[in-house]
């Protein structure tokens, strides 16, 4: 039930931002300040969702073999890689490291 | 090709959260996009409450509203259309969009991309859905770093000039060391004041540039 009620939360808010911008007339949102910080935004939080999904195991902070898929993550971008590059590296160089006893 | 790999990886992590098919599909048909859904089902693993959850999530779909703007001038849908429309306004439609030459096409791009991308979309995520079951053990296969990874992915291009990465780094510092202190799905929201943060030290840092001719 508090999945369902997190879906529904999330589904009515992610639609909503959706149409705002759809419906409120040009300029309204066209403040410097605002543009900026809701370019910075995502910058922050995919960041720290990435350090967090990477670095923790409930709440606790954990270095394990998920460290070694992103850098092969990161290591796949720096070498422009495509998406679907990027994110097999992860998956399959996580997966060898613990096959490895990592 | 990588919408239809993401929506698998989206199945699959879904899945091993402990969220239901129903519930994994349900959040690909309705909310869909993506780098929220990977959020909401990661809070939720994490053991999360609904609320704090969905405000991460939601705090990741602002950029929605930002290209529900720009796309509002340039396709200049009729008002009854919008609330269907508004469903598909993710980074894709967006970036087909405003890439066409005129009115007509980007309308037809955006209409082909949206499409196109919900199929699949929510087809992948079904199939990602029954093939962690299938697959038990997602986390041997190294499933669990498909997340993280995507949202590596989503994030590099962001970092282009020392503001970007200021704000990230700040991110991760704050992200990271509230996590063990602070209920689960609220560190994330804490990292989220980097933003204002370092938009605030700049702004002192210009002022304290402009003043500094005086002395």
């Amino acid at each position: 039930m508090i999945v369902w009620l997190a879906i529904g939360l999330t589904a009515a808010g992610c639609y909503l931002l959706k149409l705002v911008g759809l419906l409120v007339p040009a300029g309204a949102l066209e403040r410097p300040l605002v543009q900026r910080l809701a370019a910075l935004l995502p910058v922050a939080l995919l960041a720290a969702l990435t350090a967090q999904q990477t670095f923790s195991t409930d709440s606790a902070l954990v270095v394990d073999a998920r460290a070694a898929g992103l850098a092969a993550a990161a290591l796949a971008l720096v070498l422009r890689a495509p998406f679907l590059v990027v994110v097999a590296a992860a998956v399959a160089v996580t997966a060898g490291v613990r096959a490895l006893g990592g | 090709m990588a919408v239809g790999l993401s929506g698998f990886a989206f199945g699959v992590t879904s899945a091993s959260a402990g969220l239901s098919i129903l519930q994994t599909c349900a959040l690909s048909l309705l909310v869909f996009t993506g780098a929220s859904q990977f959020a909401l089902v990661g809070a939720l693993a994490a053991g999360g409450n609904p609320f704090t959850a969905a405000a991460g999530a939601f705090f990741l779909g602002t950029r929605n509203a930002f290209y529900g703007l720009r796309l509002s001038q340039l396709l200049a849908l009729p008002r009854a259309v919008r609330p269907l429309a508004a469903h598909w306004v993710i980074d894709e439609t967006t970036a087909v969009s405003l890439a066409q030459p005129d009115r007509r096409a980007a309308r037809l791009g955006f209409t082909v991309t949206g499409l196109t991308l919900y199929v699949l979309w929510n087809l992948t995520t079904l199939l990602g859905a029954l093939g962690a079951e299938a697959i038990g053990d997602t986390d041997a296969w190294g499933l669990d770093a498909a997340g993280p990874a995507v949202f590596l992915a989503l994030l590099a291009p962001m970092l282009r000039t020392a503001t970007e990465r200021a704000v990230a780094g700040l991110a991760v510092l704050l992200g990271l060391a509230f996590l063990p202190v602070l209920p689960a799905g609220v560190p994330v929201l804490v990292a989220a004041l980097a933003a204002p943060a370092v938009l605030w030290f700049q702004g002192r840092a210009a002022d304290r540039t402009e003043k500094g001719t005086d002395r």
